[in-house]
C-alpha cells in the first residue's frame, strides 16, 4: 500500500449520545499516516468524546472507526500497546518521581528490559527532565507536567499519538517547544491527532476538522480552509468601534461581526460583490470615520463561517 | 512473562505510593493498635459500680448492715441516700442514678416474714443488661444472725462455664475485633485505592495501556493482602500480651482462615470501588457495611437471638463466619476442618464478589 495514501484513522458516522445531548454526531474522519492532524472546536464540542472512542475507551452509539486498521472498540485492547495517549488532566502519578513514573508505564507496556534504562533516558534527556529526575510529578510546573505526560505517552514508540488538549496548562514558550517536538515526531513516521481551542496551534496542524456541537463543520489543510470559507473579510479600524459594529449588525448583507482588539471583522458572503464599497458606503451615510481593508481570512473566520452555515442550514430546515 | 511483569510493575507502583503516603501508613499500624486498646478495655459485658441510691426508711441495725453488704459487691457504687422512694424515682428519671434500693419502715418484720419480699429495687431497665444485675441482686441471700432461713432448694442446674471461665470480656472481644478490625482497613483501603486513582485521572491513563483488568486488580489487592497480614500479627500480639487472650488452636490454621477472610473483604472493597465514584462516597459504602458487620455478626450480641431473617443477613456478611472461626480457633482449639462450612462461605463470598468486580470493571470509561 502506498504510504501516502493509508490512513491512521478511517471513521465513519462515528456517533455518541449521553441521554438527550448529542455529543459527537455522525463524525466522519480520515487522517492520512504520518500527518499532524488538528481537532478544532470550542469547549463542549465532542474533541474529548471523539477522542476516547477512538482508542476505545466509549463505546459509540452509532458507526464505528477503523484505527491502524483494527476496528474499535472490539479491537481496542491489540490496539493499545501502538497508541500513545495523553489526558486532558494531567494523569501521571503526582506521588512517585518522573523516574518511577517512566519506570510504571515502560513496565506496563513490557519495553524490552535490555533497552529499557537506555530508552528512559533518552527521554529524560530529549523532553528536558533531567533536573527533574527526582522530583515528585505532583510538584512540578505545568510545562514540566506536560513534558513528562508526552515522554510517557511516546516511550513505547506508538505509530499514533492522541494528543487531547495538551497545552491548555501551559505557557506561550511551552507550547512552541511542545509543538516542536510533535514535529519532531511526525517526522519519524508518528500520527498525531490533537485537540485544541487555540488558532494558532490550529494552523500548525497539516490538516484539520473543524468541531462544533459534535458536528464537523469543515475538514481540510489550513490553508485550503481559509481559501474557501465563501466568505469576503472586511476589516475595520473605525474611530467609534461600537457606533460601527452596530451599524454592521443592521445590514443583511454582513454574516457575522467580531471584534479583534480595536479592529472589526467583517464577513460578507462572495456572493456580494463589492463587500469594501457596501461597507465603505454605510459608514459615509451615518457619519462614521473608519478605514476599511479586505484580508485574507484567518482560521477563527473559518470557524465562525463554518458554524454559521451550519445554523444557517438548521434555520432553513 | 508480560503479564507477570505488568502485575508486579502495578504492585511495585502500589507499595511506593503506600510508602510514601505516611498517613496512612501510620493508620495500618494505629487503627488496630487503638482499636484494641479502646474496645479491649472498655467492651465489659461483666457489670460493676453501677450508679444507685438508697432510701433507708427502716433506719435499723439490720437494715444497715444489709446496705454495707450490698455495697460491698462492687456491683453497686452507693452514691446517694435519699428519704422517700419518691425521690428514687426522681434520681432516676433525671439520669442520675441506675438503680434505687428502697427499703420500708417495717424491713425487720418483713425479712421474718418470708411471704413478702423485704426491700424493692427501682431499676432504670433501658439497658437490658442493667436489668440483669438487679435480677441477681434478687437471689442474694439475707443474713440475718437472729432468723433461720428456710432450707433452701438446690438449684436445677449446675453451670460448668467453658473456654472462658473467668468471664473475661476481653476474650470474647478481642476475637471478634480482629474481624471488625480488617474488615475496615481491607475494605476501605482498596475501595479508596482504586476510587483515588479514578479521582485523580490516574485511570483514564492506565487503561489506556496494555495492561488488562485482572492485571490490575489482582496487582492493587497483593500489596494490601500483605498489610492484612501484618495486622493480623500485631492484634495477635496485643491480644495476647496485654489482654492474655489464648491462642489455643494452630496459628498456621488461623491465618489460614484470616487470608480467605482478607481476600474476601479486598474482592468487596474493590466491587464498592467499581460502583462509588468519590472517596467519599467510597467511605459512605464502607461504614455502610461495617455497621451490620459489627451489630450481626455475632461480635457483640449473641447471633442466636437475632430474629430469623436478620439471620440470614449476618450469615451473607464475611465477618459472622470469621468471627466463628477466630473464636473456635483460638479459644475452642477447634479443627479447622470442623468449621469448614464457615471457611466454603468465605470462599463463595469472595468468589463472587471478585466475579462482580471483574465485570463492571471494564476498561471503557462509559
Amino acid at each position: 500500500m502506498n504510504k501516502q495514501n493509508s490512513l491512521a484513522i478511517d471513521a465513519r458516522g462515528l456517533t455518541k449520545r449521553f441521554g438527550t445531548l448529542t455529543a459527537v454526531d455522525h463524525l466522519d474522519l480520515q487522517v492520512p499516516e504520518s500527518i499532524i492532524y488538528g481537532f478544532l472546536g470550542p469547549n463542549g464540542s465532542g474533541k474529548t468524546t471523539a477522542i476516547r472512542m477512538l482508542c476505545g475507551l466509549l463505546t459509540p452509539s452509532e458507526g464505528g472507526a477503523t484505527v491502524l486498521g483494527l476496528e474499535v472498540p472490539q479491537h481496542a485492547q491489540s490496539l493499545k500497546p501502538q497508541i500513545g495517549y495523553m489526558t486532558q488532566k494531567f494523569s501521571l502519578y503526582g506521588d512517585l518521581t518522573v523516574q518511577e513514573n517512566l519506570s510504571f508505564i515502560a513496565d506496563i507496556y513490557s519495553y524490552p528490559r535490555a533497552s529499557r534504562s537506555q530508552r528512559i533516558e533518552e527521554l529524560i534527556e530529549n523532553y528536558d527532565l533531567v533536573q527533574q529526575r527526582k522530583q515528585f510529578a505532583g510538584t512540578m510546573s505545568g510545562g514540566q507536567k506536560q513534558r513528562l505526560a508526552l515522554a510517557c505517552a511516546v516511550l513505547n514508540k506508538p505509530k499514533l499519538l492522541l494528543l487531547d488538549e495538551p497545552t491548555s496548562a501551559v505557557d506561550p514558550k511551552s507550547r512552541r517547544d511542545f509543538w516542536s517536538k510533535l514535529f519532531a515526531l511526525a517526522d519519524t513516521g508518528t500520527t498525531i491527532l490533537v485537540s485544541t481551542h487555540y488558532m494558532d496551534e490550529a494552523e500548525r496542524c497539516h490538516r484539520l476538522a473543524i468541531l462544533d456541537h459534535g458536528r464537523k463543520v469543515a475538514d481540510g489543510a489550513p490553508a485550503d480552509l481559509q481559501a474557501s470559507t465563501g466568505m469576503s473579510v472586511i476589516e475595520v479600524l473605525a474611530n467609534d468601534t461600537r457606533a460601527a459594529q452596530a451599524e454592521m449588525r443592521k445590514l443583511d448583507e454582513v454574516a457575522s461581526v467580531t471584534q479583534l482588539g480595536v479592529r472589526l471583522r467583517v464577513l460578507i458572503p462572495e456572493s456580494i460583490a463589492d463587500p469594501r464599497g457596501l461597507v465603505d458606503r454605510v459608514f459615509t451615510t451615518v457619519g462614521i470615520a473608519a478605514h476599511t481593508e479586505q484580508v485574507p481570512a484567518s482560521l477563527e473566520d473559518v470557524f465562525v463561517a463554518a458554524t454559521l452555515q451550519r445554523s444557517d442550514v438548521e434555520q432553513a430546515a | 512473562m508480560n503479564p507477570a511483569s505488568r502485575l508486579l510493575a502495578v504492585m511495585h507502583k502500589e507499595l511506593l505510593q503506600l510508602k510514601r503516603d505516611r498517613l496512612t501508613f501510620a493508620m495500618i499500624v494505629g487503627i488496630p493498635v487503638m482499636q484494641m486498646l479502646l474496645f479491649g478495655y472498655a467492651i465489659n459485658t461483666d457489670v460493676r459500680n453501677l450508679s444507685s441510691a438508697v432510701a433507708n426508711q427502716a433506719n435499723t441495725h439490720l437494715s444497715r448492715q444489709f446496705i454495707a453488704e450490698l455495697g460491698q459487691t462492687q456491683v453497686l457504687d452507693l452514691k446517694y441516700a435519699v428519704d422517700t422512694p419518691q425521690q428514687l424515682q426522681a434520681m432516676l428519671r433525671s439520669g442520675k442514678i441506675s438503680l434505687g434500693i428502697h427499703l420500708p419502715p417495717d424491713f425487720d418484720r418483713r425479712v421474718i416474714d418470708n411471704r413478702r419480699p423485704a426491700a424493692q429495687l427501682l431499676v432504670d431497665a433501658v439497658d437490658p443488661t442493667v436489668l440483669g444485675v438487679a435480677n441477681q441482686l434478687r437471689n442474694m441471700p439475707l443474713k440475718f444472725d437472729a432468723t433461720v432461713l428456710p432450707p433452701q432448694r438446690a438449684a436445677a442446674f449446675e453451670v460448668r462455664p467453658f473456654y472462658n471461665p473467668e468471664r473475661r470480656s476481653a476474650v470474647f472481644v478481642i476475637p471478634g475485633l480482629m474481624g471488625i478490625i480488617l474488615t475496615l482497613t481491607m475494605m476501605l483501603f482498596t475501595a479508596v485505592a482504586v476510587v483515588r486513582e479514578r479521582e485523580h485521572g490516574n485511570l483514564e491513563l492506565i487503561i489506556n495501556t496494555p495492561v488488562s483488568t485482572v492485571e490490575l486488580m489482582v496487582g492493587k489487592v497483593i500489596p494490601y493482602i500483605l498489610i492484612g497480614i501484618v495486622q493480623l500479627a500485631l492484634i495477635l500480639a496485643v491480644g495476647s500480651l496485654l489482654f492474655k487472650v489464648p491462642i489455643l488452636g494452630s496459628i498456621l490454621d488461623l491465618y489460614l482462615a484470616a487470608a480467605i477472610f482478607i481476600a474476601a473483604n479486598l474482592a468487596l472493597g474493590l466491587f464498592v470501588s467499581t460502583v462509588v465514584k468519590t472517596q467519599f462516597q467510597a467511605i459512605q459504602a464502607t461504614i455502610f457495611f461495617l455497621l451490620p458487620s459489627i451489630l450481626l455478626s455475632g461480635f457483640v450480641f449473641p447471633f442466636d437471638g437475632m430474629p430469623r431473617v436478620v439471620q440470614y443477613i449476618g450469615e451473607i456478611l464475611p465477618t459472622t463466619h470469621f468471627i466463628r472461626l477466630t473464636r473456635g480457633i483460638m479459644l475452642r482449639d477447634a479443627p479447622l476442618l470442623d468449621m469448614s462450612q464457615e471457611l466454603l462461605a468465605l470462599a463463595v463470598f469472595t468468589l463472587l464478589a471478585m466475579t462482580a468486580a471483574t465485570i463492571r470493571f471494564t476498561k471503557r470509561l462509559d
